[in-house]
């Protein structure tokens, strides 16, 4: 990057900022908006709201084969059973990584993600890159990510364009027997619950 | 009326490689939480729905040039300004400098989580029967329609099969041009690779989308 492209990015931040801010400070001044209702939403976001609610959908139902037959059947409910719903999270289905079948979800209109068990979603996400070629080269696009699947491994691309939201079940990964549901779930990333990714391998056990 | 998405990514090549991001890494600058929570915030007041906000994001003619959350900004002035809910004039002068107008709902700080938790359900009481059931073949139409719409240009006029139905919901077209709910049924379709992409597409993939029934036809 040449130093007149440094420039012309911080200005545009400049820019993004004062622009903002004057935007805020009308909308406040109109009534519109009340200014601690977006640091209670940022808040939300930031400190409440992210992929560490999946893991614990996902840890759930690698021990409780009952909570996997409610997610496979009515996600929306068994996540909220957990405490996790809301906005852009209304109706969630549950899809399921097994060794025959890999499941991958994007959003080629735009950027849907479900919000209350995955917080929001990445830039790559959100990004031309992602979102064109997912459903044409998931294998490409997951290299890029340093998961490569069997030959033999069917993959499943789920483009959400209307209101569903999908959550990607990983498989539960070896040498993971023994540990209890708090320890699974971190070994649940973001990722492996988009499909970008697997499930870590627990310490002390090879991927 | 010709209307023209940006946004349709799906098959497209030449936007280069993914640049990976930690978990956790959320925003890039200090305006853009602030970016979010105004959208947030203006979406839940009621002055619009989510399908006109998709709508006014998606056809922004530098929609490609973009970053989101400057997507989010200019599609957030675009809807304001539409309604008359905010002037040029004011953006430049960083201060109000017109009457305010009345609108559904104000989104106050105590009631956000409540707000959050509940969101905006788009599921409907069904009033007419499933045109289509589970593992019947379909074909999608085939003829691009000039409104907003949410079936992606790579799934147009091809055969697939119902996978899920999911109940009526409301209908993204009809809602985003201010047309009402008008709730429709509601169906996971999925396709062989080969079927979207012909010779190019890898062994064993399967794409789906969730099409509105109007998208569909017996195949």
């Amino acid at each position: 990057m040449s130093h007149s492209d440094h420039e012309h990015e911080h200005s545009e931040l400049g820019e993004m900022d004062l622009r903002v801010r004057a935007l805020e400070s009308v909308l406040t001044q109109k009534g519109y908006i009340d200014p601690a209702a977006l640091d209670a939403l940022i808040d939300t976001y930031q400190t409440r709201v992210g992929p560490r609610n999946g893991a614990r959908v996902v840890a759930r139902a690698w021990v409780d084969t009952g909570f996997r037959d409610w997610l496979r059947h009515d996600a929306s409910a068994a996540i909220a059973s957990l405490g996790y719903s809301g906005r852009q999270g209304e109706h969630i289905h549950a899809v399921e990584n097994t060794p025959a079948r890999h499941n991958l979800v994007v959003c080629t209109l735009c950027s849907c993600y479900p919000w209350p068990v995955l917080g929001l979603p990445p830039t790559w996400y959100k990004s031309a890159p992602y979102r064109s070629r997912a459903v044409k080269d998931p294998r490409g696009v997951l290299a890029e990510f340093g998961v490569n699947l069997p030959e033999h491994t069917e993959i499943q691309v789920w483009d959400s364009t209307a209101e569903l939201r999908y959550l990607v079940i990983p498989q539960r990964p070896a040498g993971s027997e023994g540990l209890d549901e708090e320890a699974l779930a971190a070994l649940v990333t973001r990722d492996s619950m988009i499909g970008t990714g697997l499930a870590l391998a627990p310490a002390g056990n090879p991927p | 009326m010709s209307y023209l998405s940006h946004a349709d990514l799906g098959g497209q090549s030449d936007h280069g490689p993914v640049t990976l991001e930690p978990e956790g890494e959320l925003f890039h600058a200090p305006w853009e939480p602030r970016a979010l929570a105004l959208t947030l915030a203006m979406g839940a007041t009621g002055a619009w729905n989510i399908d006109m906000s998709r709508a006014a994001r998606e056809t922004l003619p530098n929609y490609g040039e973009l970053g989101y959350y400057e997507i989010w900004i200019a599609a957030l002035q675009r809807l304001l300004q539409e309604r008359g809910l905010l002037q040029p004039d004011e953006l430049a002068a960083a201060r109000a400098l017109h009457p305010a107008t009345a609108l559904p709902r104000v989104l106050a700080a105590v009631d956000v989580a409540k707000v959050l938790a509940a969101g905006a359900p788009t599921q409907r009481p069904t009033t007419t029967p499933a045109g289509f059931a589970v593992g019947q073949p379909v074909r999608t139409r085939s003829v691009p329609v000039p409104h907003h719409s949410r079936l992606p240009g790579y799934v147009r006029g091809k055969r697939g099969v119902i996978e899920h139905s999911h109940g009526m919901h409301v209908f993204a077209d009809a809602n985003a041009q201010g047309l009402g709910e008008q709730p429709q049924w509601l169906y996971t379709v999925v396709f062989d690779g080969e079927e979207l992409w012909g010779d190019a597409a890898p062994i064993g993939l399967k794409v789906s989308v969730d099409a509105w029934e109007p998208y569909i036809e017996a195949a």
